[in-house]
């Protein structure tokens, strides 16, 4: 999932879709062809490979019954994983945040030897493939790797543990904060940090106080970002977490378990939550980027 | 060099926050993407280069490879026509729930990759909603081909489109209007017109789709059903020889994913170097050579 032009998640900005008709319109004349056939293969292939393999995850839950799916969701072990999916999800967000920050700032406005190079390879994680992040990260934290021997003597265990998990969710979401502040930073006027300092502000008042308050929409609308798709990571995860039900097992390898022990209904149970939780981090997202349009246009 | 200021002294920090906030941010960095670099490359190489070269030679591997290119050869061609019709669709008409319908588009990114393959399953596996006819049939889908192309393609569904719409959408339609008027039909339009304006946008959603097409990994693992040499990816096989205890070969097949991340890498930033500089000569006033 790459970021580009602080084009983010769920709806890059269209500036004239804000000029809607209010009475129904299955389109409005215009001049160009192609309306019907574009539009009917869009919803013919959306519906095909997105809507109907979606919707029979509602379906298969609905079908369970109530009292099913309900055992199944409170099960032990089931709220086991979906804590750890949560914490450590919600953990490596909060770092990403706090770091990413720190890297956006210096890639922004600081100038140091090989910056463009740097710049380019934060996209890094969302271009290797998750399974050799995987092994990779797995290879490095264990106890003989180049990390994690240092670890261990210090009696941190920094593989398959719920810290190996969070390891990997760093991994995979550092880009997010990074390309969702990084081009808010750069739009910063410095019109207004001049104001301020001429008014005697120091550097941290100036910070704090008026550029915090400019990037804080883009700055969550990144860290949701990354726990979003933290909770649904599996590939880089899976070999370095241990896999140990009720200690180190995540909310999308018990799918997994569950499916190859032909546990199909308690697999699409604890699938039907995982997606509910996903539509409101959807739409969480819209929420934030609709406030972030609002904050640059201000 | 380091940490040096671009800014007048007064809207910048100290020197000493600079250097601190510097290291900080390349600290971070090092560790987490240069470390684990580093780490494929030495596991790789471990055991010398004709033990590398085997592993990425012997039957499974080269199957794996083979299946891994055909998965993407048919997931990106779908998912372009796919990306060209709806963005035509979005950006050159008005109409009632377009808003719903980009998000709708935007779907799969936001569900788990194991998700993605399981709805696959419930539709086509043996105890799914279609399996009973799909079996009278003799059609297999899950564990089989047909299933990691239906998961690959649910996985990279919007990649495309969302590369598109928002290009069309800054460009206009006026050159269309144009080419309309002055007698063009539909397809001459987008293939004149269209077309070379957005060939860098396109270009770059083919890119970051292919990637993800290669890259899959819980998703086509869930399907997959992991036979050797018959439904196994690149990344599935990796995971198979990591299992078996056999690093160096896994670390060794993972190095060609790790390239493919770098290819990926640098095309992308000449896609984005060329479009910049596509934009800059077409502004008025430009320099023409």
């Amino acid at each position: 999932m790459f970021v580009r032009d602080g084009s983010l998640s769920g709806e890059p900005s269209l500036p004239h879709l804000h000029e809607e008709n209010l009475k129904f319109t299955l389109k409005r004349y215009s001049a160009l062809p192609g309306f019907g056939i574009t539009m009917g293969f869009t919803l013919f292939y959306l519906s095909l490979i997105v809507l109907i393999p979606l919707s029979t995850i509602f379906f298969s839950a609905f079908s369970l019954g109530w009292g099913h799916f309900w055992e199944v969701v409170i099960s032990p072990r089931t709220l086991a994983a979906l804590r750890l999916s949560f914490g450590t999800s919600l953990v490596s967000a909060l770092i990403n945040a706090f770091f990413g920050l720190i890297v956006a700032w210096v890639l922004v406005r600081y100038e140091f030897p090989g910056k463009k190079f740097v710049d380019a390879f934060v996209d890094f994680p969302f271009a290797l493939p998750t399974a050799v992040a995987g092994i990779a990260l797995t290879a490095l934290y264990s106890q003989h790797g180049w990390v994690g021997k240092y670890l261990y003597a210090l009696g941190i265990k920094s593989a398959y543990s719920p810290l190996g998990i969070t390891i990997a969710l760093i991994f995979i979401g550092l880009p997010f904060v990074v390309r969702t502040v990084e081009p808010v930073l750069q739009n910063l006027e410095s019109e207004v940090e001049e104001a301020a300092a001429s008014l005697g502000a120091n550097r941290w008042q100036i910070f704090s106080k008026v550029i915090l308050p400019t990037i804080t929409p883009a700055l969550l609308t990144g860290t949701a970002m990354a726990f979003s798709r933290a909770l649904g990571e599996y590939g880089s995860v899976v070999f370095i977490a241990g896999n140990t039900p009720m200690k180190t097992e995540i909310a999308p390898l018990l799918i997994m378990v569950q499916l190859e022990q032909y546990e199909y209904a308690s697999a699409t149970a604890i699938a039907g939550i995982m997606l509910v939780v996903s539509f409101i981090m959807l739409l969480f997202l819209n929420i934030l980027q609709a406030w972030g349009r609002q904050n640059e246009s201000l | 060099m380091v940490g040096r200021e671009v800014r007048r002294p007064f809207l910048s920090e100290p020197r000493w926050v600079r250097m601190l906030l510097t290291t900080v941010a390349l600290v971070f960095l090092a560790s987490f993407l240069a470390l684990p670099i580093a780490m494929v490359l030495a596991q790789a190489l471990k055991k010398g280069f004709a033990f590398y070269l085997h592993a990425l030679s012997e039957p499974d591997a080269l199957s794996a490879i083979r299946l891994t290119l055909i998965v993407a050869g048919v997931t990106v061609p779908l998912n372009l026509l796919f990306g060209v019709a709806a963005s035509w669709a979005i950006t050159k008409f008005d109409f009632t729930g377009k808003k719903f319908l980009i998000t709708l588009i935007d779907l799969p990114f936001s569900v788990s990759p194991v998700i993605s393959g399981l709805i696959f399953v419930l539709l086509f596996g043996a105890q799914g909603r279609l399996g009973e006819w799909l079996g009278d049939h003799n059609i297999r889908i899950i564990f089989s081909v047909p299933g990691i192309i239906l998961a690959t393609v649910f996985v990279t569904f919007p990649f495309i489109a969302r590369e598109l719409i928002p290009l069309m959408q800054a460009q206009g339609n006026e050159e269309e209007y144009a080419a309309v008027t002055l007698g063009a039909n539909g397809w001459q339009t987008f293939w004149k017109v269209t077309l070379p304006n957005i060939k860098w946008g396109l270009l770059y959603g083919v890119i970051l789709c292919n990637a993800r097409a290669m890259g899959e990994f819980g998703a086509v693992s869930v399907v997959s059903g992991h036979i050797r040499g018959l439904t196994n990816t690149i990344p599935l096989h990796v995971e198979i020889l990591y299992n078996e205890y056999n690093f160096t070969a896994a670390f060794a097949v993972a190095s060609i994913l790790m390239l493919l991340a770098f290819v990926t890498l640098a095309l992308k930033h000449w896609v984005e170097w060329r479009a910049a500089k596509d934009a800059a000569s077409s502004e008025p006033g430009a320099e023409t050579p």
